[in-house]
Order: C-alpha cells, then structure tokens, then sequence
C-alpha cells in the first residue's frame, strides 16, 4: 500500500479542499517545514503564507492566513482563519488592500501598525501565490 | 347576525393580515438561506476544532491552561440565547422552559446559579420573573458577525479564568431542519471533551510548535468563540426556520378563515336577497288583494 497524506484545509467559511496527497510544505511560526507519510505527530500555529501540496501529478498552493496545523497519523489538518486556492486568488482585490495598506503605513502616526502590517503582508503574499499557477 | 358589512370588512381585515404573513413568510426564507449557509460553512471548521482540541487535551494536564482546568462545582453560570424578535412560534419558548427547567434542577442540588441572556425575549423573560440577569446581549441576531462571539467568549473566559464561575453552560437552538430545532443544553466550560477523551481516543505525543502552553493559549480561547459563534448561527437559522414555518401556518389559516368567511357573506347575501323578494311578493299580493 502506497502512504498518502490525507490533507484538510477548513476555515469558517467552508471546507476548502481534501484530498490525498503525497507532500505538503507550509509556513509555521517557526519557520518553513514539510511533511511527509509517516511524520511524527505535529501541532503547530501557521502564518501568513504558502501552502504547497503535492501529488504525483501537479503541485497545488494555498494562501493561509493564520492558523494552526495538527499533524497526526497520516493526515494533515489545516485550520485556518481563511485559505485560498492559488487560482482562486482574487488578485485585483489583493493590489486593492496592498495599495491602501501602504497608504496607511506611509500615513501612520498613531494608527494601528501592526494591523496595517499584517494586511499589507497578506495583500502579497496573495499577489505572489497567485502567480505560482504553473502547472507542474 | 352580523349584518353583511361587517363580514365584508372582516374579510378584508383578515385578507390584509394574510397579505402580511405571507411577506413575512418570504423575509424569513431568504434570511434562512443566507444564515444556513453561514451555518454549514462553519460546521466543519467547528467539528475539526473540537476534535484538534480533544486530541491534544488527552495528553495535556489541567494545569496547562486556566480554561483547562476542572474545579469542583459550586458556581455555574447558565447563557441562555433566543431571538430578539418574536413571530417565531414555539422556538424562544422551547428554549426558555428547557432552560427554566435546567436551572431549577440546579438550584435544587443547591448550586450557585447565574444566569446570562442572549436576545431580547431571554431578557424580558427573566424580567418578568424577577431573575437578576448577570450580563445581557440584545441586538445580535439578524446580523451576527465574530466580533459578537468574540465579545461574549471574552467575557466568559474572564469569569471562569479569575474563578468567579466554575461551569458554564449554554442553552440554544440546534438546526436540525426547516421543519425542526432541538433545544440543546451543552456546556462550554470546563472542556467538555477532556474527560470523554481521554479512553475513546488514540493520546498522540504531539510536538509542539511554538509551545505547548502557547499552542494552548491560542486554541483554547478561539475554541470556545467558535463554539459560540457556531450557536449564534445554529440559532439564528433556527429562528429563521421556526418563523418561515408558523408565518406559513398564519397563512393558511388566514385563507381558510377567508374561505369560511366567504361562504357565511354568501349565505347572508342569499337570505337578504330571498328576503327583499319576499316582501316584493307580498307587496304584489297585498296591492291584488
């Protein structure tokens, strides 16, 4: 029998995607780490960023934003405070909130900068996971 | 007998209410589907965070997290969340007789009760019967948003972290279907996982990153806003529901009550109209005479 992962990735708004898949990388707060068939049970909190999962056919990559990863007999449950596909990246919005969070960085005096920050960190981090759609 | 006027006003009377009912009825259903599908796109999240949790607090000690922690019981605090507004049948008096019932069951095996309201008709309920409420929250349901979750978990996780309470149990509506809610009692705090996992499930040796008290301090506090932001939504598509069904219910009874009012204006009409002939007749007779 050929050792799979079986990869969730649910927000409040759904379920994004599940499926088997041999590889899955991804941001946690202490950095980048991978994950293969038969990891070592694993909880961790997630940034801002990439998720690859990998299957023989085609490499597929997510923008998390925020969460927590539990790793445990073969499966790989995301929880995130929201994810997207990278082709489902609506990149327009993304320029949007990375122009308008720049603003407010340039402007900031005593407004709050570490949401301006985060919102800048997301907006490209999106802008660069959109761009990643090629096909394997 | 009611003279033929005033069943004609009657009827319009009651047309104009149906007219009412069934707008409402419409409202309802559009305010339905937008909640429940907030509501099903939620519930996996919610399913998953109860089980990471469980997983990982059957190999954690109490001592780990305040929210963890089991005392033994002496004060607790029952929330009990219905709608703001009424026109919803039975639901916000399902909710409230089993919360009632709850609490005196408490009382009985003499714990320290305090009570919390959600939604307006909770409040004036327990107004009415002169229970003192400890904290209350009007105006959430019809546009329920995180932050309303979030400021309710905050509030609770406050009180049972500086041990004014020691459990804390919520009263809502379960959606079960358009046609049915359950009225569920569950409790919030302490976990309630904690001890029915410990046997049931596979305890994992988890790594933890960063740590496992900030894993902990993370996880812990969202779980119990997403447990309340699960209800806040079950609830509200439940309200929707129940509203859907007895505006329907209004409806139909209102076209019956039209029907059977129809059919008395029509009786009156005929027994006037043999009535004036009658007197033509009899007038006719008497000039012949």
């Amino acid at each position: 029998m050929e050792n799979k992962l079986r990869l969730e990735i649910v927000t409040p708004h759904g379920l994004i995607y599940s499926e088997e898949v041999d590889e899955v990388t991804a941001h946690g707060s202490e950095g980048e780490f991978c994950v293969l068939p038969g990891h070592a049970p694993y909880v961790t909190t997630l940034k801002i960023g990439m998720l690859i999962a990998k299957t023989a056919k085609e490499s597929k990559y997510f923008f998390v934003n925020w969460g927590y990863a539990e790793i445990a007999a073969d499966k790989v449950l995301i929880l995130a405070d929201s994810a997207e596909k990278s082709e489902e990246i609506d990149v327009e919005r993304a320029k949007e909130a990375m122009k308008r969070a720049e603003e407010r960085i340039r402007k900031c005096e005593e407004c709050d900068f570490h949401r301006a920050e985060a919102s800048l960190e997301r907006a490209a981090t999106r802008i660069q996971i959109s761009q990643m759609r090629i096909p394997k | 007998m009611p003279t033929l006027r005033d069943i004609k006003r009657r009827i319009k009377a009651v047309h104009s209410t149906s007219k009412i009912t069934k707008a409402m009825k419409m409202v309802a259903a559009s305010k339905f589907r937008k909640a429940q599908q907030r509501m099903f796109e939620l519930r996996p999240y919610a399913d998953r965070m109860g089980a990471v949790l469980s997983s990982l607090a059957g190999g954690a000690e109490s001592e780990i997290h305040p929210l963890l922690a089991v005392r033994p019981r002496k004060n607790v605090d029952i929330i009990v969340l219905t709608s703001d507004r009424g026109l919803c049948g039975a639901f916000n008096s399902n909710i409230l007789r089993a919360a009632s019932k709850h609490i005196s069951h408490l009382k009985k095996e003499e714990f320290e009760v305090n009570v919390s309201a959600i939604g307006r008709k909770a409040v004036d309920y327990f107004k009415r019967r002169n229970v003192p409420l400890k904290k209350s929250w009007t105006g959430i349901s019809g546009r329920i948003s995180y932050a309303n979750a979030q400021e309710i978990a905050a509030d609770i996780i406050e009180h049972y972290t500086n041990e004014a309470t020691d459990e804390i149990i919520l009263a809502y509506n379960e959606f079960k279907s358009v046609a049915a809610q359950k009225v569920v009692v569950t409790r919030l705090l302490p976990l309630a996982s904690i001890e029915a996992t410990a046997e049931t499930l596979p305890v994992f040796n988890f790594i933890y990153e960063p740590s496992k008290e900030d894993i902990f301090n993370n996880l812990l506090p969202k779980n119990v806003e997403i447990q309340i932001f699960r209800a806040l939504l079950e609830s509200q598509a439940s309200e929707e529901a129940a509203r859907m069904s007895a505006m329907e219910n209004a409806t139909k009874a209102a076209n019956d009550m039209i029907n059977s009012l129809t059919l008395q204006f029509n009786k009156a009409r005929q027994a006037s109209i043999t009535k004036e002939l009658m007197d033509i007749v009899g007038g006719v007779e008497a000039l012949k005479g």
